[in-house]
This record gives structure tokens, C-alpha cells and sequence, in this order.
């Protein structure tokens, strides 16, 4: 009977992925308070880039694949930025433990992209993140139009070919 | 077997329907989102690590797995989660063992007012006196089951308020199975509320909170024994006097705590202080004695620097819903008491990792890190990256209350305790070094040392009176080779030396990439040293990796020593076990 039940939850997740569709819209970006890495409230409402779009990570410090996404897209971000407009914030689910180390760790590597503090998992269950990596993709309205989860060796190289889709208004994938 | 069968019934038509369903409008203008995860284990039984069928309980195939779906309408927000846990999986409480739902909840946000009902998740402050939280690889999960507001008069201010029971495997709440939790916190945002210091260089955030648990003690009661001799015409006589007596223990049990954070400049200085009231529990041995603690780190950034300290000093702390609960896992948690040290991503620098002793420990924190700027000559091209951690956890001093009554005695006020004492007995200490350099397009490097002290005997056994210490050197070099942008081949080799417990290890591993779709690893942990021949155990074991977008499936066979796992993009806590685990993962 658990083996009937495991094939159909296989079978149901693996019918999601194959029926997944070009721009697919995920839903706005949810308004949930987190804070700035200075302790202050911040609500994900006010997230925003002047009509532009936003790429929104999850990552925490003791989470190495996390680390090293953020390390190849910290090499290249002045370049999107100056090519696309884009604007990334990096939400850290670090918790109490760790939490109060994630500015001076983000500021020691000289990582030169927004860091939002969401220490209790509020915005990581209002997204549905299972576990980080995951990153999200919105347009200029706030629109989530694309979802990754995990981080291979490159990975970064299609977040700025989905930004620049979502410009020329194009279909992704 | 009929419950199971309609709630994945119920399960796969939220599943099988077409996607385009979730991705339009449903009831004007709402949405619906979720996510789904599996965790699949099949079991061998495997004479080397002592696993047969029978130690198994027969229990040969563990699936632990959950679905969210959210619904969200402007402010309207409701979702639910659906778990089954079918068998749990090794390492998994076997009270878990059922299918349902364990969290749903309304949530309406009417101008400055936000009202949650149902099951929710909060932290007050950093979580020194409330945090209910979740971490589904852990299996922890002591969500609040009630009512929670949250207001905001003015700009700067938020209010909350909180009621409800906390969640205990799948039992449902009955009168006095454990206590009621009630809260409130105020956080407030100096800057914001006083608008002449809108634009001052230092921000300055307070805040406040009180926590309180009711529940109906019942009757306990304990004895004493006193000797004392008589003599009887020259005999001599020993008695031992039995003195019988009850707990008187307290119905309502109270914490309050007081926070403020300063930011000037590239300093960020936080503290948070908090005391207990008299909770006489199973965790402290029933004493009578308050609880403090202070929590507080200061952070000094710059671009290429980070300098951080942190302190953390317990005394008598753990608060649960229940007096009576204690032991493994850690159930009904009011608060959250975090461990001084780093958490690490090593596989062998997690084998001896630290938890917090709540009865009491005195704790410190430092790290460094810095970049040395590229182009530079010792920076090389891209820059180089060093990092410094060092963190000590000890015991706190405590002296008898009365001569004649020893420390932590049952029934008394257990000790005296002066604040922000340093006790003797060292618990962990841990030193850590990192440097992370990039050589070519095509070469990335990390380098890693760590030295640790742990004493196994408080650590694993809660044993105060001696030390029983394990030291350990460890070694990790990490490389990444990338044949082209989207093929790349890391290699991880660790070593880790001691003398005591299981001796020397040795790990390596492989992994393949090819972004963003799928990766391939193999990877073994071997215990070389072990003094015992027989126990020389090689954890071996192979990964294969599909990614689409937010979907994954991850295949893994072998050997899994219990500890942290990090393979082909994603960390997790997993128990040991030898078989095949499969782990299938999405969000719609």
C-alpha cells in the first residue's frame, strides 16, 4: 500500500514537471515584514526596481551551495546590473544562531547586492521554499514569472538570459 | 488504511490538476501556490553498521513527505499543510507515524491590524522567551495553534499578541495534556516614530516582551532521606529518616525580555536580556530557581571587512508548554535558545557538533573576514578571501544555596548563580580557519582548517561532573574545476584526527554538474582510525540529480552517516541508514 501511495505522489510530481508552461505566473510577490540586515522592519510589499525586474534569493551562511551562487553572481553582478537594470536581494534564512554574523559576512566578501533578514522563515513559507538554494524571478510589476531551486556550477548564466526575456517581453523557456 | 487512502486521494486531485488551474485567477483576483516534498528511503539490512530486518522493526520502507497550498487574495491569505509520514524515516520519532493536517490558518490584514487564526509561527526578539518555528529535516516543529494579532498605531510601532497551544507530534489538545501560551511583544523603531531623528546617522530600534504558560500542576511529590544515629544502652543505631514531600508548583509561569539595536555607521551593537520566573521543571530537576539570559553581539562592516563578536550566558532557561516533557526530540518548546558556534557545511567538521545546554552555559563568539581586493599582488586576479571564527561554550559557576544542600537538589532553589559567571568546565571550543581563492576562469578554491574541543560526556550525556573530552584537528580542501560555463567537476577531501572516541576519518568526494539540469556524485566517509578493526567503516555512496526549474528529484544509494549533507546544489540534515533515498521536491 505505501509503495501504491509513493508511486502516485512520484507520478503527480513528475506529470508537474513535465506540464510545466512558458511564462507561468507565480502570483505577486507576497507582502510579508522581514528585516534589513540593520534590524529595521522591512516589508517584501516595498520591494521594487523602478518598473525593472528582481531576482529574490534564498540563502542562509551555513548553506555552501547558497554561498557559492552568491560568490559567481557577486563577480558578476555590476555587469547585469549595468546591462539589465536588475536589482537581486538576497534573503538570508539564517535564524538567531546566526542572523546577527550575516552583515559582516556579506560585508567581508564584498558582496555589493541587497541582503534582507528573514530569520524566522515568514517569507520562505509565503514563497513555498522547500529548502535553499531557491531563486525567483519577478518582472517590474512584481509578477514571479520563474522559480529555481538548487545551485549547479553556472546556474547564474540563466537568471540574466530570463531577465533580459522578461525585457524584451518575451516567452521564457 | 481507508484515512490514508481519501487523504492521498484528496492529495493527488489538488496534484493532478492541470497547472493551468494554479496559474489562473480563482474567485477573482486569487492565487493559488504550493510546494510538495518527498523523502523516500528503502532499507538494506546491513551486518557491518548492525542494521537487520528485525532492527528495522520490518520497517523497510520510510517516507516522510508534505504538501502546502496557499491561497492568496489581496489580504486574504489561507493555506494549509498536509503530512504523512509513512513510515517515519530512520531517525524520525516514531510518533509521527500518521497522515493529516497539522497546520492550516486564516490570516487577514484590515489596515494597521493583521489577525492570524489557526496554527502560525513567531519569534519575539531573537527568540530568548517565544519561537515557534519549523525545520522539516530536523523534524522539528512547535508551531502555535491559536490566535495571533499584530498592530501597528503608527509608523515605527508593532504590537503583537498571542494565545494558543503548541503542537505535540499529532496529539490534539486536551485540557491540561500540556500548558496555554500567551504572549505579547512590542518592537519600536525610534527613528520612525520620533521624526526629528528621521535622518540621524544612528538607528536606534527598542523592544519588550512577556511571555506566560498556564497549566494545572499535578501532584508531585518526592523524598528525602536524613541519617542520623541514636544509642541505645552502648548499640549504636543507624536510622535513615524519610521525609515525604509535594512540589508546590506554580500554575502560571512567566518570562519577560528587553532588546535594543543600535546601527551607526558600519557598527551594528544588539543586546537582549530576559528572565524566568519559578518554573520547577523536568529539564532543570525540578528547582525553584528564576532563569536569565543575555544574548548580545556586536558588528563592525566595511566593504572587504566583517568583524563580529557575539555572547550568549544562560542560566536555567528551558521553557516548554509542559512541565513534565523532556528528552530527545525536543518537544514543546516555548523558546529558542540557539548554539554559540558556527554551523558548519563540512561533512566532518559536523561530527562533533554543539547544542545548547539550557540549565546553563556562558558563551562567546568572534569571527573575521576579510577580502584581500583583486589585482592586487598577495590578492591575486578575482581576490582571496579569508575568514576567522573562534567560539567557546562553558559551564557557569553555581554554589550551593545552604551548606548541606547540594547543588541542583530537587524541590530547593538549586543553586546561586552570579550573573555572567564563567564556569570552569569547558564545553566546546571551536577554531576555525578558512581561505577561498579563485586562480583562472576555470579554478576555484577553498581551503579549510578547524580545531575542536568537545566534551562528549555533557554534550552527549548531560554528565557535569568530569570531562570526557574529544580533540580534533580537520582538514578540507575544496576545488572546482569548470571544463566549459556549464560543466564543472568539484572535488571535496577532508580529513579529520583525534585520538579519542572513533579515531581518524577520512572523506572524499566527486561531483559532476552539468547547470542547470542534473548532477552525478559519488562520495566516501571512512573511519580509518577507529581502534576497533571491525568498526573501519567506509560510508560510501552514489547521487544522481534532476533539476527543471523548481523541481527536482535527487536518487541516492549507499551508506549515510548521520550528519549534514550537502550534494548537487542543496544542504540537509540526514540520519544514518544504508539503502536507496529518493527525494522529490516542487513548487507550483
Amino acid at each position: 500500500m505505501k509503495y501504491l501511495i509513493f508511486s502516485l505522489l512520484s507520478l503527480c510530481i513528475l506529470i508537474q514537471i513535465h506540464a510545466q508552461e512558458g511564462n507561468k505566473n507565480y502570483g505577486k510577490i507576497p507582502a510579508v515584514d522581514i528585516r534589513t540586515m540593520d534590524g529595521k522592519t522591512f516589508n517584501t510589499a516595498d520591494i521594487s526596481n523602478e518598473g525593472k525586474p528582481v531576482i529574490i534569493t534564498f540563502w542562509a551562511t551555513w548553506c555552501k551551495p547558497c554561498l557559492k551562487e552568491h560568490e559567481a553572481i557577486n563577480e558578476v553582478y555590476e555587469e547585469w546590473v549595468d546591462e539589465t537594470g536588475l536589482k537581486l536581494y538576497a534573503v538570508s534564512i539564517d535564524n538567531a544562531r546566526s542572523s546577527k554574523s550575516v552583515m559582516p559576512l556579506v560585508n567581508g566578501k564584498g558582496w555589493t547586492f541587497d541582503v534582507l533578514l528573514d530569520e524566522n522563515g515568514d517569507l520562505k513559507r509565503a514563497l513555498n521554499v522547500n529548502i535553499p538554494p531557491h531563486t525567483f524571478i519577478a518582472d517590474g510589476k512584481g509578477n514571479i514569472l520563474w522559480q529555481h531551486v538548487g545551485y549547479l556550477e553556472g546556474d547564474e548564466h540563466e537568471y540574466v538570459e530570463i531577465v533580459k526575456k522578461i525585457i524584451k517581453g518575451e516567452k521564457i523557456d | 488504511m481507508k484515512k490514508i487512502f481519501t487523504s492521498v486521494l484528496l492529495f493527488n486531485i489538488l496534484w493532478a490538476l492541470p497547472p493551468a488551474t494554479f496559474s489562473q485567477d480563482i474567485l477573482s483576483g486569487g492565487k493559488v501556490t504550493g510546494n510538495v516534498h518527498v523523502d523516500a528511503q528503502v532499507y538494506s539490512a546491513d551486518s557491518i553498521l548492525g542494521i537487520s530486518d528485525s532492527s528495522l522493526n520490518f520497517k523497510k520502507f520510510g517516507m516522510n513527505g508534505f504538501a502546502n497550498v496557499l491561497y492568496s487574495n489581496g489580504d486574504f491569505n489561507a493555506g494549509l499543510r498536509f503530512e504523512g509520514y509513512l513510515n517515519p524515516m530512520v531517525g524520525f520519532d516514531p510518533r509521527y507515524e500518521d497522515v493529516g493536517i497539522p497546520y492550516w490558518f486564516v490570516n487577514y490584514k484590515l489596515g494597521k491590524l493583521e489577525m492570524t487564526a489557526g496554527h502560525f509561527y513567531d519569534q519575539f526578539g531573537s527568540g530568548l522567551v517565544l519561537r515557534s518555528w519549523e525545520e522539516w529535516t530536523l523534524g522539528y516543529d512547535n508551531n502555535i495553534y491559536g490566535f495571533n494579532a499584530k498592530f501597528s498605531p503608527v509608523k515605527g510601532i508593532m504590537i503583537k499578541g498571542l494565545a494558543g497551544v503548541q503542537r505535540y507530534f499529532w496529539e490534539p489538545y486536551q485540557t491540561n495534556n500540556r500548558g496555554i501560551v500567551k504572549g505579547f511583544d512590542g518592537d519600536f523603531f525610534i527613528n520612525d516614530i520620533f521624526k526629528g531623528l528621521s535622518e540621524a546617522k544612528t538607528k536606534i530600534i527598542l523592544g519588550g516582551s512577556f511571555v506566560s504558560r498556564y497549566e494545572q500542576p499535578s501532584v508531585k511529590i518526592f523524598t528525602r532521606d536524613s541519617a542520623y544515629i541514636t544509642v541505645d544502652h552502648g548499640d549504636t543505631i543507624n536510622w535513615i529518616k524519610k521525609t515525604t514531600y509535594q512540589y508546590d508548583l506554580p500554575y502560571n509561569v512567566g518570562c519577560w525580555a528587553a532588546r535594543m539595536n543600535l546601527a551607526s555607521g558600519g557598527f551594528n551593537f544588539y543586546a537582549e536580556y530576559a528572565e524566568k520566573g519559578n518554573d520547577p521543571n523536568a529539564t532543570n530537576n525540578w528547582i525553584y530557581k528564576n532563569g536569565q539570559a543575555l544574548y548580545s553581539t556586536l558588528s563592525y562592516s566595511a566593504k572587504g571587512l566583517g568583524v563580529f563578536l557575539s555572547t550568549k550566558w544562560i542560566d536555567n532557561m528551558s521553557f516548554k508548554s509542559k512541565m513534565n516533557e523532556s528528552g530527545n526530540p525536543a518537544m514543546l518548546d516555548i523558546n529558542y535558545l540557539p548554539a554559540i558556534s558556527k554551523e558548519h557545511g563540512y561533512s566532518l567538521a559536523t561530527m562533533y557538533p554543539y547544542g545548547t545546554k539550557p540549565n546553563g552555559e556562558a558563551g562567546f563568539k568572534g569571527e573575521v573576514v576579510y577580502t584581500i581586493p583583486k589585482k592586487t599582488k598577495i590578492g591575486g586576479e578575482y581576490g582571496t578571501t579569508l575568514s576567522l571564527n573562534y567560539s567557546f561554550a562553558n559551564s557557569i559557576k553555581k554554589e550551593q544555596t545552604l551548606p548541606g544542600i547540594p547543588i541542583d537538589s530537587t524541590g530547593t532553589n538549586g543553586y546561586r548563580s552570579n550573573f555572567l559567571s564563567i564556569g570552569d568546565l569547558p564545553y566546546y571550543r571551536d577554531l576555525n580557519f578558512l581561505i577561498e581563492r579563485k586562480f583562472s576562469s576555470k579554478v576555484k578554491t577553498k581551503l579549510a582548517y578547524f580545531n575542536q574541543t568537545y566534551n562528549l560526556h555533557v554534550i552527549e550525556e548531560n554528565i557535569f561532573n568530569d570531562a570526557v573530552i574529544v580533540y580534533t584537528h580537520i582538514a578540507v580542501l575544496d576545488l572546482t574545476y569548470k571544463f566549459t560555463a556549464k560543466h564543472s567537476l568539484k572535488l571535496e577531501a577532508q580529513g579529520l584526527w583525534t585520538k579519542e572516541d572513533d579515531g581518524d576519518w577520512t572523506a572524499v568526494s566527486l561531483e559532476y554538474n552539468v547547470s542547470p539540469a542534473w548532477y552525478l556524485s559519488f562520495m566516501d566517509e571512512w573511519n580509518y582510525g577507529n581502534p576497533d578493526n571491525d568498526k573501519q567503516i567506509h560510508y560510501y555512496n552514489i547521487s544522481f540529480g534532476y533539476t527543471q526549474k523548481s523541481n527536482r528529484i535527487a536518487l541516492r544509494y549507499g551508506r549515510q552517516r548521520e550528519g549534514l549533507l550537502c550534494v548537487g546544489g542543496v544542504c540537509r540534515y540526514v540520519p544514518a541508514s544504508t539503502g536507496l533515498t529518493i527525494t522529490l521536491t516542487s513548487t507550483f
